[in-house]
């Protein structure tokens, strides 16, 4: 085994002990190995899904120096990935995925940049948003210089009342992140987040309620909810202390609280002790806004809020977002989809690999615009700055 | 802390849809929400074994047995309240049988050889249970790890530390007049005195887990803590204060217990961890939290109780007692299963 181990790493041209444990060897090592067990099985196709999301520049020339070794030999290569530099380095054809359906395939040295982004943008703008201008008021919040190691880093923006600020990117680009720092349910290691220009206390969501802020998650079933309470004790959820007298809270109350607010979002169910479990996205998603809109909050941060429901409910939201700008809001909207962004943004935020790599306004964003700067190396934005 | 309801203000206008719709609060008629439970189960499980050793029992009925039943499970009422607070967060306090045994050490030492009086042990032996409680609470709530491991080390190391104390040997020399307190009856009836203090406890906890925010987040902690932690329930604290309670009452039931029997030794209530789980699970809590109310346990620590001495009076050993109460445990941790289902069954609808 350890013969036929040292056999493929000297074919691939690395330098490893093969009795090593695979422990403690860096991230490029480790590919490597995976690489080395897909060839030891004798694979014709191997499928890599973002293998140089966690390398250096060198590391990434060694694996692609295997990469196309193993292509000589006469393997197949499918290489994932959101770099456009990456990709056109290694790979022969090219074939564009968006929203889980297949777009197109051309031949690398047929097509540039620009043609791939409007592959992947593909539709036009044309779905009807229904933002309407709202006046734009004081700052409500403010971040600074905020950095996790790791995650994300020197991040800087305000969002202003009446604002809906859009925080676009790639999946993995770091903006839930961003989000969760801001709101106080991870810590974050340098800068400050500032409510109406007090300073909010790190890591803490009760300090961040208290200010003002609500955060409606990315996932509902894990984060927004508690699925197997009912309806109005999950939108009583956040104002408990405000619901109690003399401490004391009762069922009365909260159903009081979460009524109205159930019928303001048309959300559907027979009665308010029904579980959120039962329900459809959609009505989840409903009942986590109502829970967030109970707070009263100034500043609504709002992530994915139209991920996995139905497009009934999905132009209810949009709706509902623009409504509550027009009113003096402050809104975040951390989106996914392209035309949701553009549709309901004020300004735009572009989050690459943990940096913010343009700030765009609604006049200036396009779906390219945008994807460029999502797709940007951060070694690509320096040189631009610097040149 | 507000003490009116909050008005929206900024959201205020917000109509999605014409029509405003009111909800009904309850989508269960209110016989359905108060007698298909776990809770009433027990309940009625208790009341029917209450009737058949009335009926077939010899003595059951009489005033001596009700009173040295209520007597012998006092402790198990005190500690299975903290301990539904803690299981219901989806934790576990394996030590409280061993916090009872330290705290019924302490008081000893600190009245009879030390010459303190009653009140001024039982404060200090008190203080001591809130740290027991703090040292597992500051374990799992902060450290992170996991509370059956914690409280497995915890149960031998505050036991160790009682039977250090003392050795073998048990301190007796007692003042009178506090051991006869633990015994004695209120008024003229056979009721023993300890049930006031019990009573109050219970309400103390029904309220604090029934009717207060911070109840409200022991459950979602239970169901899901990654959710209760986004909106704003402070996990930590929350589990923090489980365990104190927990190591707390655990002392207190420690005092009572010395004072009853007027002795105090290290392997004092040995092994009634097990018997204060047993009833709380009994009694509808759901051992991996976020289900359960304090009524349904206190009908499981009443039932316990029953079985325990009816089967007694008729001469059953102590080991075939064991095994009923293992079979019972067994059954109510099923029976939640049963009640759900039947919950979920709508007559003339299809199943989902």
């Amino acid at each position: 085994m350890i013969a036929e181990a040292e056999r493929i790493f000297t074919r691939l041209g690395v330098d490893l002990d093969p009795r090593r444990p695979a422990q403690g060897l860096s991230i490029a090592d480790q590919q490597i190995i995976e690489i080395a067990k897909a060839i030891s099985l004798d694979a014709h196709l191997l499928i890599m899904d973002e293998p140089t999301a966690a390398l250096s520049g060198v590391e990434v020339e060694r694996l692609f120096a295997v990469a196309r070794s193993l292509r000589d030999e006469g393997r197949g290569i499918v290489f994932i990935s959101h770099r456009f530099d990456e990709i056109f380095d290694l790979c022969d054809t090219i074939t564009v995925m968006r929203d889980g359906a297949y777009v197109g395939t051309t031949p690398t040295d047929q097509t540039t940049n620009d043609e791939l982004v409007t592959m992947m943008v593909g539709r036009e703008v044309t779905e009807l948003y229904p933002k309407i201008p709202a006046e734009i008021g004081e700052t409500v919040l403010e971040v600074e210089g905020l950095t996790a190691a790791g995650v994300f880093s020197d991040v800087s923006f305000t969002v202003r009342a009446g604002e809906i600020v859009g925080l676009a990117g790639l999946v993995g680009a770091g903006r839930s992140e961003i989000a969760r720092a801001v709101f106080g349910v991870d810590p974050y290691d340098a800068g400050t987040v500032r409510m109406h220009g007090r300073s909010v206390g790190k890591h803490s969501p009760t300090a961040a309620i208290n200010a003002g802020m609500a955060l409606v998650p990315e996932d509902r079933r894990q984060q927004g909810l508690v699925v197997e309470s009912s309806v109005a004790r999950n939108i009583g959820a956040a104002i408990r202390s405000r619901l109690a007298r003399l401490g004391l809270i009762s069922a009365a109350s909260e159903n009081r609280a979460a009524g109205p607010w159930a019928s303001r979002l048309q959300v559907k169910t027979s009665a308010l002790s029904m579980n959120a479990a039962t329900m459809s996205g959609g009505n989840q998603q409903k009942v986590a806004i109502a829970k967030w809109l109970a707070t009263d909050p100034k500043l609504l941060i709002i992530d994915e809020p139209t991920r996995g429901i139905d497009v009934g409910t999905k132009s209810e939201v949009h709706r509902l977002l623009s409504q509550l700008a027009g009113e003096g809001m402050a809104i975040l909207m951390i989106s996914s989809e392209l035309p949701e962004v553009l549709g309901m943004a004020d300004r735009v935020l572009v989050i690459s690999e943990g940096r913010i790599s343009a700030e765009l306004s609604r006049e200036e964003a396009t779906a390219e615009k945008v994807m460029h700067a999502a797709t940007a190396r951060h070694e690509a934005i320096r040189e631009e700055a610097v040149a | 802390m507000t003490t009116t309801t909050p008005a929206p203000a900024a959201a205020e206008s917000v109509q999605l849809g014409e029509r405003r719709r009111r909800y009904a609060n309850y989508h269960r008629p209110w016989w359905f929400r108060a007698f298909i439970t776990t809770e009433f189960l027990i309940i009625a499980l208790l009341a029917l074994v209450w009737l058949w050793a009335t009926v077939s029992v010899e003595n059951f009925s009489g005033p001596l047995t009700v009173r040295y039943l209520l007597l012998d499970i006092a402790p198990l009422m005190m500690i299975a309240l903290p301990m539904t607070l803690v299981i219901i967060t989806g934790q576990i306090d394996l030590s409280v049988a061993s916090i009872m045994g330290l705290s019924s050490v302490l008081v000893g030492i600190f009245h009879v050889e030390w010459g303190l009086s009653i009140p001024v042990a039982g404060a200090l032996a008190i203080l001591v249970g809130v740290l027991c409680g703090g040292l597992n609470g500051f374990l799992v709530a902060y450290v992170k790890l996991p509370s059956l491991a914690v409280t497995i080390g915890t149960m031998a190391l505050f036991r160790g530390i009682a039977v250090g104390l003392l050795g073998t040997t048990a301190l007796t020399d007692f003042d009178p007049e506090w051991t006869s307190l633990a015994t004695s009856s209120l008024g003229e009836s056979r009721v023993p005195a300890v049930v006031v203090p019990v009573v109050v406890l219970i309400a103390v906890f029904a309220v604090l887990l029934h009717f207060t925010p911070f109840g409200r987040g022991l459950y979602d902690i239970g169901h899901n803590e990654e959710a209760a932690r986004f909106s704003g329930v402070n996990v930590a604290r929350s589990q923090m204060t489980t365990f104190i309670l927990s190591g707390a009452v655990s002392a207190l039931a420690g005092i009572f217990y010395t004072l009853r029997f007027g002795n105090s030794r290290g392997d004092n209530a040995t092994g009634l961890e097990l018997e204060v789980i047993a009833a709380v699970l009994l009694g509808g809590v759901l051992i991996f939290g976020g289900r359960g109310a304090l009524h349904g346990v206190i009908a499981g620590v009443l039932l316990i109780g029953v079985i325990s001495s009816a089967l007694r009076l008729e001469g059953v050993t102590v080991n075939v007692i064991n095994i009923i109460i293992g079979v019972l445990l067994i059954a109510s941790v099923m029976a939640p299963q049963i009640v759900s289902g039947l919950q979920r069954w709508r007559p003339g609808k299809e199943k989902r």
